[in-house]
């Protein structure tokens, strides 16, 4: 458990010497306080004391964000060679992995902390739905530990960063939208496993207020996925024929 | 602590950069490990190190394997790899508070120990700096004391003195020294004079076998096999007939001009014969002036070279 926290911590360190994690902050709360209050479909458009406008764009930014984070994470580790460095530490390659994990996590939590002011806010102009607001901010937890997961290990195949961003996006927005999109197309069974592999079917369910253990499951195996295959592409310098 | 590989090898695809080599290392010893680029040494550092999987062998610290008590023998070894990669983004005495905590120091004593690293490494001046702002020696320092940060037993150090000024060499020279009383020591290098100066023992290998092991000494009479002496005759009669009378000698095996010096020949002796004594006798007998008797000591440029160039 320690070197876990040990490289989380540093991790964070990093994130907030440098530039990353403010630009991070305000452009999320720059952007989803802009379409919350003040563009498109608002709260004051909708007319209704709720937080939906901000979760639904909030799922957009988190999933152009994450990657950007994630990005480095490993890829960089690997390029300068400190993957060594900490690997030849008492720390297996499962304490580096989800050491990232957290740092991530922990920066997002911090992001969305930063929006409660909006949900005071919400709450002082009518009736809220308690529920909803909770569910939908376990949602958005949920989906960026998934986006985390898929971002981390993009950033395990390969030394460069902006391969890792794309490639993250790339399997990203299958998730996002191409599921979906291609669910729409087919009846039956296959339909049915794509409408079930789309995040959003599971996110639309989870910021209305209905917590399901299948999409918790949904979202907790995508994500213990995405870092087993981190996981093994670290350990693959192991590997013997 | 003692490690002992065994049997040691490993692929790269079809080509194996560690070919079944075995050897041992004994507490208090500090081993140089020699051989051209790519002959690999740092694939074997990163084996013992716990980075990599070998394919084949074991290597085992005291009673622990590396196939079977990693984290055990992480925590008693300090590694400087290849190029010395550190995060650049982090101040000196953070990073090193950072591996300090990775290598489960006691909170109580990190303090000291980073204040001992500082004062051992020299890094005093730059300790508040981001690394990334530091000159290459001074990163190689860093580098070292990260390495020793929790006191191994064990030191594993990939070209420790690459980016150093003669200066730092020498102080880091002395450091291993010191250090390898105590510790089990593995070097790489390159740079020849430095085995000689630091190691007790030098390994060389080439393509991924071992073709030397024995101390510089041992090493220089293996290849060089029989005495060489340069003679220098003050007063020589004929340059012709000093060759002669000393061709007669029983023990000497081959003689020749130095063609720098007029006066000055190069003798072979016989294999494990000594021919001083008698060339001594000679030029009293005949009345020459000795000036000059030199065993000429192969160097271990040449043992090297002889070694590790393929034919």
């Amino acid at each position: 458990m320690k070197p876990i926290w040990s490289i989380a911590k540093r991790e964070l360190k990093t994130f907030f010497d440098s530039l990353v994690a403010y630009i991070l902050l305000v452009v999320f709360l720059g952007v989803s306080g802009f379409f919350t209050w003040l563009f498109g479909s608002d709260v004051f458009f909708i007319g209704q004391a709720t937080l939906q406008p901000f979760f639904s764009i909030a799922y957009f930014t988190l999933f152009f964000f994450i990657p950007a984070l994630t990005m480095r994470m490993l890829a960089e580790e690997k390029r300068s060679g400190t993957i060594e460095l900490l690997l030849t530490k008492p720390v297996t390659d499962w304490d580096v992995v989800l050491g990232k994990f957290l740092a991530a996590l922990i920066l997002i939590c911090i992001a969305l902390l930063l929006t409660l002011p909006y949900y005071i806010t919400v709450w002082a102009i009518g009736p809220i739905d308690q529920g909803a607001v909770w569910c939908g901010y376990l949602g958005l937890i949920l989906m960026s530990m998934t986006y985390i997961a898929i971002g981390l290990f993009a950033s395990s195949i390969t030394n460069n960063q902006i391969v890792a961003f794309l490639l993250a996006l790339f399997i990203g927005i299958f998730f996002l939208i191409i599921f979906n999109v291609l669910s729409n197309n087919f009846t039956g069974f296959l339909g049915e496993v794509l409408s079930y592999l789309s995040l959003s079917t599971h996110f639309d369910s989870i910021s209305r207020g209905v917590v399901d253990s299948r999409d918790l499951l949904y979202f907790l195996t995508i994500t213990l996925f995405g870092l087993i295959l981190a996981e093994s592409s670290l350990a693959k310098r192991n590997i013997v024929e | 602590m003692s490690i002992t590989v065994n049997n040691l090898t490993k692929k790269f695809g079809a080509q194996r950069a560690v070919d079944n080599i075995s050897f041992e290392v004994e507490t208090g010893e500090i081993l140089g490990f020699l051989g051209p680029n790519g002959a690999g040494k740092t694939t074997t550092m990163k084996i013992i190190t716990c980075y990599m999987a070998p394919n084949d062998g074991d290597v085992k610290v005291n009673d622990l394997s590396i196939l079977e008590n990693q984290e055990e023998i992480k925590k008693r070894i300090g590694y400087l790899p290849e190029n010395n990669p550190l995060y650049n983004d982090m101040p000196v005495l953070e990073y090193l508070e950072f591996v300090a905590e990775l290598q489960n120091v006691p909170k109580e004593k990190v303090s000291d120990r980073i204040g001992e690293m500082v004062h051992v490494c020299g890094l005093n001046v730059e300790k508040h700096k981001k690394i990334g702002e530091l000159s290459k020696g001074y990163k190689q320092r860093v580098g070292l004391a990260q390495a020793m940060i929790h006191d191994p037993e064990i030191l594993i150090l990939d070209e420790p003195t690459s980016g150093l000024d003669p200066n730092q060499i020498v102080e880091i020279r002395k450091l291993i020294r010191h250090l390898g009383k105590q510790k089990t020591v593995i070097l790489s290098t390159h740079i020849l004079p430095e085995v000689e100066a630091t190691c007790d023992r030098i390994l060389i290998i080439n393509n991924g076998k071992i073709v030397a092991d024995g101390t510089a000494d041992m090493l220089r009479k293996r290849a060089q096999g029989q005495e060489v002496l340069r003679v220098q005759i003050g007063n020589p009669e004929s340059r012709d007939s000093v060759i002669t009378s000393l061709k007669s000698l029983d023990n000497v095996a081959m003689v020749d001009f130095d063609p720098e010096s007029k006066n000055t020949f190069i003798i072979n002796s016989k294999d494990d014969q000594s021919s001083r004594a008698d060339i001594f006798h000679m030029c009293v007998k005949n009345n020459w002036v000795l000036t000059e008797m030199t065993p000429i000591e192969t160097k271990l440029e040449d043992i090297f070279r002889e070694l590790t160039t393929v034919n």
